[in-house]
């Protein structure tokens, strides 16, 4: 391999070799993105449903809720 | 044994432990990685036989061991969450499915990709290809069939017989190169007498086997942590509405 040129161009391959790296990085990057996003989301959600009711009675009522934490 | 599962049934505490481990897995993850991006890119030699294509395999094998192994963890999660009802367990099997639909997408397609220059086709319907497709639809019917419920209990359980019952096919898969004739090669890793490639491939090739799966372990908490989030939203807009 000689050069980026060389290198890009994998023997003549190129048009296998790389988008087979390039699924690979659209798929995980796509999972990891959503993966993400779905987690800022949902935190963001729940404290702002934590901030907006009373501690206690949150604390008397929500058994079930202590449960699922 | 029951007791020690609900140590770990513990959602507080499980989320503790998640948030301790997921930056390790992160940068470990990424460190091999870009270690395996170039060993095997830049370092690793050409095939004798095939070429540059061989560099493909570091996508292909890594990902189709993927696809294996979070089946397998799916089934194995789906198990304890029958048998123990245990809710962790659930959260895991639900969050593994659409994780090795991906794994498994980069398999085929990159198996394809790498099947038209070597084979001279994309596409054979030969027993090793046919049983990953099949692993496909059963990720995909899994993901359909936890969702097609409304009470969230249900769709898991029958989620949970469905990856059960489904994991036969991960020795079919396994095994589908030394029973039927097939274009597909056989192992040259995971055989009794030991890896039969030079270790300028193999270890890019592990490399890359380990970053996929601290990549897995890692959205995998991640999906898991903001599952038992929307959770507790659903249990805390329930109360509410009972309030109101």
């Amino acid at each position: 391999m000689d050069g980026v040129g060389g290198f890009l161009s994998m023997g003549g391959y190129a048009v296998f070799i790389w988008p087979a790296y390039g699924v690979a990085l659209v798929v995980l990057g796509g999972l990891a993105f959503g993966a993400v996003r779905r987690l800022r989301r949902s935190e963001a959600d729940l404290a702002a449903l934590e901030a907006g009711r009373p501690r206690r009675r949150a604390a008397q009522r929500d058994l079930t809720a202590e449960e699922a934490t | 044994m029951a007791v020690t599962m609900h140590r770990f049934a513990n959602p507080t505490r499980f989320l503790r432990l998640a948030g301790a481990v997921q930056p390790w897995c992160v940068g470990l993850g990424v460190a091999c990685l870009l270690g395996g991006l170039y060993l095997g890119l830049l370092r690793s030699p050409a095939d004798y036989q095939q070429g540059e294509t061989v560099r493909i395999m570091y996508v292909h094998v890594p990902a189709a061991w993927m696809a294996l192994f979070v089946y397998a963890n799916m089934a194995l999660a789906s198990a304890v969450a029958l048998i123990w009802k245990h809710p962790l367990a659930d959260i895991a099997a639900k969050n593994c499915a659409p994780l090795g639909a991906g794994f498994t997408v980069v398999a085929l397609a990159s198996g394809s990709l790498w099947g038209q220059p070597m084979w001279g086709t994309w596409w054979v319907w030969d027993a090793r290809l046919t049983s990953v497709l099949v692993l496909l639809f059963l990720y995909l019917g899994y993901i359909a069939l936890v969702n097609a419920f409304d009470d969230p209990t249900r769709g898991a359980k029958a989620g949970a017989i469905l990856a059960l019952v489904g994991s036969v096919n991960l020795p079919i898969i396994k095994f589908s190169v030394d029973w039927w004739n097939t274009l597909h090669q056989p192992a040259s890793i995971m055989r009794m007498s030991g890896p039969t490639i030079h270790a300028s491939m193999l270890t890019p090739l592990l490399l890359m086997a380990i970053a996929f799966t601290l990549i897995f372990v890692s959205l995998l908490l991640i999906n898991m942590r903001a599952e038992i989030a929307e959770r507790k939203i659903r249990t805390l807009r329930l109360a509410h509405g009972a309030e109101g």
